[in-house]
């Protein structure tokens, strides 16, 4: 077990540095920290299916507990950001790239991110539609309207009105990048996929821990 | 006499056929003048006396034959004259009870006979010949309502006239009558003038009013009022049409809460009591059964001793409303004022918005859907918001009364608010007893501004339609109550694409209930939401009335809090919105009670001198001056100042007047010259080697800047030493060269100030007179504002105890428009003129 363990470390030291190297904002230590997280969230898993990393569960179920997300399709979203190659598991590569825009990432960085999150059918535009879904429960619906959806449709317009630069009633890279350059408040526009400040400060306490 | 007789007397309401004459006193007074002019007649006018009547007056009479003497024939209970016409008929006949009267002699000696009865015997006579000058002269001299042509037929008759005589006297008659009947109508005019008959309206008003009376309670004083009728006629009656004929308004049932129900006629001849009129009906009832009032509330007194007793008070409650409306906003621009940047300044007629909030109540069930099409129009982008804002002008000038009650809720609403304040105050007192200075009471510094004192909250009486924003606005803020982050901070961001610093939407989102639940996200962990919320209020908060409002709704006490988070944007933009509403002097004591200006002295420790600062850095600067910004705010009230001092914030503002950036500095040298009327911070200011900065930044670009810097250099050069170190780090020449901005009169008063105090000290004086300060002293005497005068002359006359200064004072022309300052008024200003003009006395060549 010992000798396992020591392997182990090796390993993981290794990979470390390694990653540390391809990935900005996290030095080897924290690397190492990051990993062996990976590594324990894996639990035993690791055993049968080395290699493979995280499942979409399992993912979200750190979404959730550690950085309090709570829409699941924002969460899928994550997911598939952080999932790269998108064969349905987070590697520890992709993990600690993930991380690393989550928690240490640049504006441009997060802008690019979210971007990614935000564009649910990947064809590069956030759509009406796209807009419409990923706000759909953000408002309490008021059983005495007559239409539910109302409120939900007049905020896509108001999104629209404040981003859509080119008036094509949908958010290219670019529209999106200038209106959160504009107001940074606007980054997570159509919901929770970062963690928030004080959630971040925490993981740092945690990490250094 | 006829005109004075239909339309004057006063007639029972129920007349038919003969009426009879009420006694009132307005036909008290008709009554007398008639008797008057009837006893009077036979002997002022012998001639016109004899004149036989066309028709006999006749009438009842309580006369009796015992009553007549000498020249008539009794024969049992009748009587005759014996004074006949030309065809023999006696001039009078009395019959008992009816009488007969031929002329106006027989008239005179009867009135004359009648002794006590004679008013009594006038009254039944015109009782029963409503038209007496018909019967005298002729039908054809009958009363027609509207016409008098009575001269002109009787001229007709004197053209056919045969009998000359005859129809002279008659003309004679008729114009003494119609003068009877021309000061009948002026003297019945007079005392009808001062009773003013009662209108539908004014009797509608007189109602409600009573209504309202009929509260529940002890301070209730009626039991109930009704009408007997629901339905109200379009003239406002509510009287059947054959009654309303008669006069008569409405018929009232009021019940006081002493005696029993009364029942109430209305008539525009004034209230009184009925025969108990129910419903329509009942014949008699319509008769009045009591004196006549001028209206319901003089009547009610004199029935219900209770009504008559409470209605006073009530009366006091009712007419204390009005008041509060007139109160006028007028905001005060004291120098200690001056300069501020984000001055909002009121403007008048602003407040149309008020019955927003209203408007959108009553439209909440249902009404708001139909407006709303067009806002999807708005919201697609295709209308601008240049767009809007003209719609918005032209629709200010349309003028709607519908909102008109709703205001007056809104004033009731707004006394209520401005009442509950004390209370307010007295818990903030007990929650924090200690706050920061220890015990607080509510006195404060007597030199502190009051430009924002709790004025009432004004409300124009112009109603305008509302602006678009309004909706737009309104929308916003339920999508900010119902949404979750998001959607939150999506509306947040919307919200400030609106024109936040027109008074329109500031107002907008205070009437739809906006700033609650921005207050409220400030006190969310949502950081963005806190951020976009405080954005907006920032912006907001320039107008006072928002401010008033978010110190009412505990504002102050959730940003004080949030200066101490972690995340630097939160705090300056805290502070920032700290510095905007601490302009009036219970924002800055709730600011100081919950600990603010600890906090705010903490934001200022940052480095701010270094060449390049990291992003980080920056935004510890920008920290620093917000922090400043609002303790410039805070630092009108001495207590504060104190308070400031205490915390340490002395040494961190010195550190910061180091900073090389104006928008840094103006907050900070702001704060100092506004502390600097204390002596600890004079002290401080020298000691601590602020001369040489505040000496440096004179000679900056900004006037804003310099102004601050001379004005702090004024109060504090009170100290001798201070004067030595202005001087020593070279700061009078830059004084005299700032003499040259004579267009900013705040900064000319405050350089002049300076320049004052600095002149005290004679090693200062003579540097003045290198730089050759007098002379342009002396050409700033005239055309210029008290302020400036005032330390104009103060220089000069610390100037003057040099005797070349003198001679340069002269020599300059300065003698004169000195002496002519002398005529003004301003107690300062006389103080130094009389220094300055005793100064130069005493040199001879001054003197011619």
């Amino acid at each position: 077990m010992a000798e396992m363990s020591a392997m182990n470390r090796k390993l993981i030291q290794n990979l470390a540095e390694t990653l540390s190297k391809q990935v900005k904002h996290f030095n080897k230590t924290e690397a190492e920290c990051l990993i062996r997280l990976f590594n324990g969230l894996l639990g035993d898993q690791s055993d049968r299916r080395v290699g493979n990393g995280l499942d979409r569960g399992k993912f979200r179920n750190i979404l959730h507990n550690t950085f309090g997300m709570t829409d699941d399709m924002i969460m899928d979203r994550v997911f598939r950001a952080f999932d790269k190659d998108n064969d349905s598991y987070v590697s520890v590569k992709e993990w600690i790239e993930g991380l690393s825009i989550f928690l240490r990432g640049t504006l441009d960085e997060k802008i690019k991110y979210c971007f990614d999150v935000y564009d649910l059918n990947g064809d590069g535009y956030i759509s009406r539609e796209e807009m419409f879904h990923m706000l759909k429960n953000s408002l309490i619906r008021q059983p005495t309207e007559e239409d539910p959806d109302e409120g939900i449709k007049d905020l896509v317009e108001i999104t629209l009105k404040k981003m859509d630069h080119d008036h094509d009633s949908r958010l290219s890279y670019a529209d999106f990048e200038k209106a959160v350059r504009d107001e940074n408040l606007l980054l997570e526009a159509f919901g929770t996929c970062l963690p928030d400040a004080k959630v971040t400060i925490e993981v740092k306490i945690v990490k250094t821990v | 006499m006829g005109v004075a007789l239909t339309r004057a007397a006063q007639w029972t309401t129920a007349s038919s056929g003969t009426g009879k004459l009420e006694i009132t006193p307005v036909n008290e007074s008709l009554l007398k003048e008639i008797l008057e002019f009837v006893e009077q007649f036979s002997s002022r006018h012998p001639q016109e006396a004899k004149h036989v009547f066309k028709e006999p007056l006749q009438w009842t009479t309580s006369l009796e034959a015992s009553d007549f003497k000498t020249e008539y024939d009794i024969s049992g209970p009748a009587v005759k004259s014996q004074e006949t016409d030309r065809d023999g008929h006696p001039m009078l006949q009395l019959t008992p009870p009816s009488i007969s009267v031929h002329s106006f002699s027989q008239l005179s000696k009867i009135v004359q006979l009648a002794t006590d009865k004679k008013l009594k015997e006038v009254r039944a006579c015109l009782e029963a010949n409503r038209d007496p000058v018909a019967k005298m002269l002729g039908p054809s001299f009958a009363t027609v309502e509207g016409e008098d042509s009575s001269v002109l037929r009787l001229l007709e008759e004197v053209k056919e006239g045969d009998q000359a005589k005859e129809t002279e006297i008659k003309v004679k008659l008729i114009i003494l009558l119609q003068q009877l009947d021309t000061q009948l109508l002026s003297n019945s005019l007079k005392q009808i003038s001062q009773e003013v008959r009662l209108s539908p309206a004014a009797v509608k008003n007189d109602v409600e009013l009573l209504k309202s009376f009929c509260s529940e309670g002890e301070k209730r004083v009626l039991t109930s009022v009704q009408y007997t009728s629901d339905y109200e006629f379009t003239n406002g009656c509510r009287t059947p049409p054959w009654r309303q004929v008669h006069g008569e308004i409405c018929y009232l049932v009021i019940k006081p809460c002493d005696t029993q129900p009364l029942h109430i006629t209305c008539s525009t001849a004034g209230v009184f009591l009925n025969g108990g009129i129910r419903q329509e009906g009942e014949e008699n009832a319509y008769d009045r059964t009591s004196d006549v009032y001028r209206d319901l509330v003089t009547l009610l007194k004199s029935k219900s001793p209770h009504f008559a007793e409470n209605i006073n008070k009530q009366d006091f409650a009712v007419q204390e409303e009005p008041p509060t409306q007139k109160v006028q906003h007028v905001e005060l621009v004291d120098a200690e004022e001056q300069g501020q940047p984000q001055r909002s300044y009121e403007h008048q007629e602003k407040n149309v918005h008020e019955k927003a909030r209203q408007q959108l109540v009553q439209n909440k069930p249902g009404g708001k859907k139909k407006l709303e099409p067009s806002l999807k129009w708005k919201n697609l982008g295709l209308a601008s918001p240049y767009d809007e804002a003209d719609d918005k002008k032209s629709k200010k000038n349309a003028v709607s009364e519908k909102f008109a009650e709703a205001q007056e809720k809104m004033q009731k609403k707004a006394d209520v608010s401005v009442s509950s304040l004390p209370g307010r105050q007295s818990s903030n007192k007990t929650k924090t007893p200690g706050g920061v200075g220890g015990a607080d009471d509510f006195s404060e510094s007597s030199s502190e501004s009051e430009e924002d004192e709790e004025q009432p909250e004004r409300r124009t009486e112009s109603n305008t339609d509302l602006p678009s924003e309004y909706w737009q606005i309104q929308k916003l803020v339920k999508y900010l109550k119902g949404g979750n982050q998001t959607a939150t901070v999506i509306a947040l961001c919307s919200m400030r694409d609106f024109n936040l610093a027109q008074e329109t939407c500031q107002l907008a989102i205070r009437d739809v209930g906006g700033l609650e639940v921005l207050i409220n996200l400030l006190d969310t962990e949502e950081i963005k939401c806190k951020i976009g919320s405080l954005k907006i209020l920032k912006e907001i908060s320039r107008n006072s009335q928002i401010r008033r409002a978010i110190a009412d709704l505990g504002g102050l006490q959730t940003m004080v809090k949030i200066l101490d988070s972690p995340d630097k944007d939160l705090k300056y933009l805290a502070a920032e919105t700290i510095a905007n509403v601490a302009k009036f002097r219970r924002a800055r004591r709730t600011v100081r009670q919950h600990g603010g200006i600890m906090r705010l002295v903490e934001l200022l420790d940052c480095v701010p001198d270094s060449a390049a600062l990291t992003e980080e850095q920056e935004k510890d600067v920008e920290v620093a001056r917000c922090g400043a910004l609002a303790l410039w705010s805070c630092s009108k009230s001495t207590r504060n100042k104190e308070a400031i001092r205490k915390a340490g914030g002395i040494p961190l503002l010195a550190r910061l007047l180091k900073s090389p950036h104006e928008n840094m500095l103006i907050p900070v040298v702001g704060t100092l010259q506004e502390c600097a009327s204390e002596r600890s911070y004079r002290i401080a200011i020298q000691t601590e080697g602020m001369i040489e900065d505040l000496v440096k930044n004179l000679n900056c670009d900004n006037h804003e800047l310099q102004m601050h810097c001379a004005s702090a250099i004024f109060k504090c050069a009170e100290d001798k030493r201070t004067r030595d170190l202005v001087r020593q780090c070279e700061g009078l020449q830059p004084l005299v060269t700032l003499l040259s901005q004579a267009d900013n009169k705040q900064l000319l008063a405050a350089t002049t100030g300076a320049i004052w105090k600095c002149s005290i000290s004679m090693e200062n004086v003579a540097k003045f007179q290198d730089y050759k300060a007098l002379e342009t002293l002396v050409g700033l005497l005239t055309d210029q504002p008290e302020e400036v005068l005032v330390n104009v002359v103060g220089a000069l006359g610390e100037g003057a105890q040099k005797p070349a200064n003198r001679a340069t004072i002269r020599k300059c022309g300065g003698i004169q428009p000195l002496v002519n300052l002398l005529t003004g008024t301003n107690q300062a200003l006389l103080v130094n003129v009389t220094k300055a003009v005793g100064a130069c006395a005493t040199e001879l060549e001054n003197m011619t």
